[in-house]
């Protein structure tokens, strides 16, 4: 494999990326993508984003041997990155902080974000307090519903969350009302995009900021198995988190990378979330990838139990690592879901979101096919506390 | 010569200004939309603008979102909004139509498939709103070489090396933003658009239109004073959803009669 240098000087990975957006945002990108470029070079810069990743979110986070998990399974031996243990609870904390401190760098008084689960919108509000930024979070009116919890959270911490009824009322929808607050209040605002999608820079900048993740792995692994992974397993929706753990892994060619999508309630159902392995590529929120869309181009509703990756397209460098087939991408069910996330709480004392339950889940999938002394990486991106209430109705409880 | 070059040539020479009304097809109804045009040509338009539906209209305020939301709930798409300018030719073979909307119905049809049926449908000019040149070379190059015009947007924050760049790769009109946001905002910036007028001319000799918050005869007339064309659209729609689909004909013309009076009376000066 060639050396791997993407995106290309205008964000394209292959086919993939780019700058889709209006005339409107086209200055406000170009700020963005020099001021970037700008701190991605300042070593100042870097040295205080490395002291808030370790003294604030308190990285690196371990990894653990899931020994229990890997004997009941009866084949690979499962290890398990704690993202789950950084402050707030994901691994969203490690791109808003990189983004605050852009946004601080190119002095915008206020951040906005989109948000589906929350996890990102509380993320920001928490950088916004930390760094003292005003800070708005659009989320969908049917995601506020489900995620009553984190509303709270981001309240506390003291962001407005504007609902948004438009469309399907979800991220998609929500990400899209950023971009309006963006383009109309662009001399004030900051636009924290919480994955690797959206317009050039953003999807680099994330990936950036997030693969914190990998590198830590790129060294603990050895101190911890003795080698590197045979496969490094991440779930994916818009993809940060698998961006993050698969970019530093990226020269390894004898890992395998698979990122896990949702299948919801079964591809054939129609009822999902997996854009890369049931969409076609198109273009959506400033960028080409792979998209469910319906014939007409529309695209169409997702469906997951887990809201986090509910969205119906994916960071184009996942679109360009499938097409190069330097990563697989799978999809996993609902109901295989919640079952790895019973399975970790009870084998190894770990509530996990429902969204890397995904990741788990395919872990105990393949593993029984493998040798003992084969070695499985899952990133396991948050914990499960959010999603206390979305388990215990499918229960039939009411929590 | 395209209608469009056509068009903006005789206003010249009658020293008169484009009036360009947008609605979005198929809103109130698929049914209306080819009455809803002519009425518009009628009331005194010179080219209109198709809105295409899409389910994430990222550029669009709540007017133009809404009524894309209704189009799709009659389940326009692309291939209908094709079939319904193919209507409103039977009748009216002069005025330009210009569809707007965004890449990916475009995309999911094919570029050249789609280029080559707006061709036979009798469009004549297309504003793709989330293709910025450097994205849309090709399908720009595809788009002119069957004598569609492809129509770029310009910005308050557009840099000189930007609208050469526009001026170069577009044809037909540039389209001037005159405000920061989405359509149908409020805020629109009088003295802004006469202060970038000069810029844009500087760089090019396509008619300059412009639009995104003019709401009356009075803001029309007055950026007309600089630019070519004026543009309106948000505030049709809402003529539109003021009343019911049966009035929406009538209330468009009435909306947009005053607008082209105080155009020609403040060209006649």
């Amino acid at each position: 494999m060639q050396m791997y240098d993407l995106p290309d000087a205008r964000g394209h990975f292959g086919p993939y990326g780019g700058v889709f957006v209006a005339e409107t945002l086209t200055a406000a990108l170009e700020e963005l993508r020099l001021a970037y470029e700008r701190s991605r070079k300042d070593p100042e810069f870097q040295a205080e984003f490395r002291y808030e990743l370790k003294h604030y979110v308190g990285r690196p986070s371990p990894i653990y041997h899931a020994k229990r998990l890997s004997e009941r399974c009866g084949g690979a031996q499962i290890y398990i990155k704690r993202e789950d243990l950084n402050h707030t609870g994901a691994h969203k904390i490690n791109n808003t902080i990189g983004q605050a401190l852009v946004a601080r760098s190119m002095k915008k008084p206020r951040v906005i974000a989109e948000t589906g689960a929350g996890m990102h919108g509380v993320a920001t509000a928490t950088v916004a307090a930390r760094y003292g930024m005003e800070c708005v979070v659009y989320m969908g009116s049917e995601d506020i519903k489900r995620q009553s919890a984190n509303v709270y959270r981001m309240k506390l911490l003291g962001a407005k969350v504007v609902p948004v009824e438009s469309g399907s009322k979800t991220l998609k929808d929500a990400l899209n009302e950023a971009m309006r607050d963006w383009v109309t209040n662009v001399d004030s605002t900051f636009y924290i995009i919480g994955t690797v999608a959206g317009p050039h820079p953003y999807p680099m900048m994330v990936r950036d900021f997030q693969s914190v993740i990998g590198e830590e792995c790129l060294v603990q692994m050895p101190e911890l198995a003795g080698r590197q992974p045979d496969a490094v397993i991440a779930c994916v929706g818009g993809g940060s988190n698998a961006m993050g753990i698969f970019y530093p892994y990226i020269a390894h060619e004898k890992t395998r990378l698979i990122g896990v999508e949702a299948a919801g309630e079964g591809l054939a159902s129609g009822k999902h979330a997996a854009s890369l392995c049931a969409g076609r590529p198109g273009v959506l929120h400033g960028n080409r990838t792979y998209l469910l869309q319906d014939k007409n181009g529309q695209i169409t509703e997702t469906h997951s139990v887990s809201a986090g990756l509910d969205y119906p397209g994916v960071g184009p460098e996942h679109a360009w690592l499938k097409d190069s087939k330097r990563a697989e991408y799978v999809a996993v069910t609902d109901d295989e879901a919640l079952g790895a996330f019973h399975e970790l709480c009870r084998y190894e004392g770990i509530i996990p979101a429902l969204e890397s339950a995904h990741a788990v889940a395919h872990a105990m999938k393949i593993a029984p096919a493998m040798r003992k002394d084969q070695v499985l990486l899952v990133n396991l991106s948050g914990r499960g506390d959010k999603d206390m209430h979305t388990v215990a109705a499918r229960a039939g409880l009411d929590f | 010569m395209s209608r469009i070059q056509a068009c903006f040539e005789a206003l010249g020479r009658a020293r008169r200004k484009a009036l360009i009304p947008y609605i979005t097809a198929g809103d109130p109804h698929p049914a209306l939309t080819v009455p809803l045009m002519r009425a518009l040509v009628e009331a005194g338009a010179d080219i209109v603008e198709l809105g295409v539906p899409f389910s994430d209209p990222m550029a669009d305020g709540p007017v133009i979102q809404r009524a894309g939301e209704r189009a799709l709930k009659h389940g326009v798409g692309l291939s209908d909004v094709l079939s319904m300018v193919e209507d409103f030719r039977k009748e009216d073979n002069k005025t330009p139509v210009v569809l707007m909307g965004y890449a990916n119905p475009i995309e999911a049809m094919g570029s050249e498939r789609f280029i080559g049926r707006a061709k036979e449908a009798g469009v004549d000019g297309l504003i793709v709103v989330d293709y910025p040149p450097e994205e849309c070379g090709e399908f720009a190059a595809q788009a002119r070489r069957a004598g569609i015009d492809p129509i770029f947007l310009l910005a308050p924050t557009s840099t000189d090396k930007r609208i050469r760049e526009v001026a170069r790769i577009g044809s037909g009109y540039l389209y001037y933003v005159s405000l920061r946001g989405v359509t149908g905002a409020g805020n629109l910036d009088l003295a802004d658009v006469a202060a970038r007028m000069p810029k844009i001319r500087a760089a090019t000799r396509l008619p300059i239109g412009v639009g995104f918050g003019i709401r009356d005869a009075d803001s029309a007339r007055r950026v007309a004073e600089t630019a070519d064309a004026v543009v309106i659209g948000s505030r049709i729609i809402q003529e539109i959803e003021a009343g019911t689909a049966d009035e929406a004909v009538a209330r468009v013309k009435a909306f947009l009669r005053p607008i082209r009076q105080a155009l020609d009376a403040s060209s006649r000066q």
